[in-house]
């Protein structure tokens, strides 16, 4: 699906360009673009070196189990084939947890370092099922607090630049709601599927 | 405003300082262990490369030869029809693909219409309630080398769209006056 997706993407693109004349700007945007992805990836490396290795220090400290333990029946219905005390619930629920500070940049290695794991407990190169809720929990946004968005409001001069958060709580609440009761449609779809 | 400033710059530094004194406290080599934690680190983000760069390119295209403008521009009027107000379609449609798009695309109708108009606010909504789906999908499963998505695609997307009709019903219900 996301080979469809890339390729359509592109072929759309410049089969358009064929005919709207528009060709000088692919151009230019596709080394652009380049670019850009190079620096994005190396602007990571210094969240992910940093993130990874304080992680690895509260893990080692035993402060993960304690998160782990505190909202166990919580993840644990979520993510019903992670094993109880598997570390990935500890980085699935730092994600979490990240997220809902609006610590987007924390957010994303200890995502990465739960795909990790999850992919350890399956030990295939397909999607498994905490996977697919993972990311549909993650794609939804869980966030508290916009601060992206509260900063672009002030810059803005916006009489009351907060008003906003009650919105985008409710609104994310029920995006993730959705999200999973999707997730959960989808997974009973695929086992009726292979029982067949 | 000032509260939630204090929390968001308060949040880091105290969370660093209580990793590190329980660590401590624990006596394990703390520096060591951040540094063999960071190494990941730098792998992940080299073999992230090649996902991002090929998936950022591709998107490139198909922005800037103004394909996706005519997409927009093809489906605006459908959405319409459901009581999708027109200006917000661009935002709502680019928000799962992608990230610095869309923020483009709020800044400016934040900037057009007023942070406190309808627009401004419906806009300012669904930037902070959803997350780029491609971009995610994208890192995530690049970097754990997935070859097979599943429904993941399929999820998030329903997810997106989910959250396109709550901000919409949410921001009419809260700010009509």
């Amino acid at each position: 699906m996301v080979n469809i997706i890339w390729a359509s993407m592109a072929i759309l693109g410049i089969v358009y360009a064929m005919f709207n004349g528009t060709m000088e700007e692919v151009n230019k945007a596709l080394f652009e673009s380049a670019d850009e992805a190079v620096m994005l990836s190396i602007g990571l490396i210094s969240v992910l070196v940093f993130w990874l290795g304080l992680m690895k220090v509260a893990e080692k400290a035993g402060l993960l189990r304690i998160l782990t333990k505190m909202f166990r029946p919580f993840v644990s219905r979520l993510f019903p084939d992670i094993p109880k005390d598997h570390p990935a619930m500890g980085y699935i629920l730092s994600n979490i947890t990240a997220n809902l500070f609006g610590l987007g940049n924390a957010a994303t290695p200890m995502g990465i370092k739960a795909m990790e794991q999850m992919k350890e407990l399956s030990q295939s190169d397909h999607a498994s099922r905490s996977m697919i809720t993972f990311l549909a929990i993650n794609t939804s946004s869980v966030t508290l607090i916009p601060t992206t968005v509260i900063a672009i409001r002030m810059k803005y001069e916006s009489g009351a630049p907060t008003e906003i958060v009650g919105t985008t709580i409710i609104a994310t609440f029920i995006s993730s709601l959705g999200a999973i009761i999707v997730d959960r449609i989808f997974y009973y779809r695929r086992v009726r599927k292979t029982k067949r | 405003m000032s509260v939630i400033t204090t929390i968001s710059t308060w949040l880091i530094p105290s969370l660093i300082l209580f990793v590190l004194l329980v660590a401590t406290w624990k006596k394990l080599p703390t520096y060591e262990l951040f540094v063999e934690g960071g190494k990941e680190g730098v792998k992940m983000a080299v073999s992230l490369l090649p996902f991002l760069l090929g998936m950022i390119v591709s998107i490139a295209i198909l922005r800037s030869s103004g394909a996706l403008e005519a997409m927009i521009q093809f489906i605006s009027p459908l959405l319409s029809l459901f009581g999708v107000p027109s200006e917000i379609v661009p935002l709502a449609l680019v928000r799962p693909i992608s990230g610095t798009a869309a923020l483009g695309m709020t800044t400016e109708l934040i900037q057009t219409y007023g942070p406190d108009s309808f627009i401004g606010r419906l806009a300012s909504t669904m930037q902070g309630s959803t997350d780029t789906t491609l971009y995610i999908l994208t890192v995530y499963f690049g970097a754990v080398g997935i070859r097979r998505m599943g429904d993941a695609l399929k999820v998030g997307l329903i997810a997106d769209l989910i959250g396109i009709i709550a901000s919409i019903v949410i921001v009419t219900i809260v700010f009509s006056t």
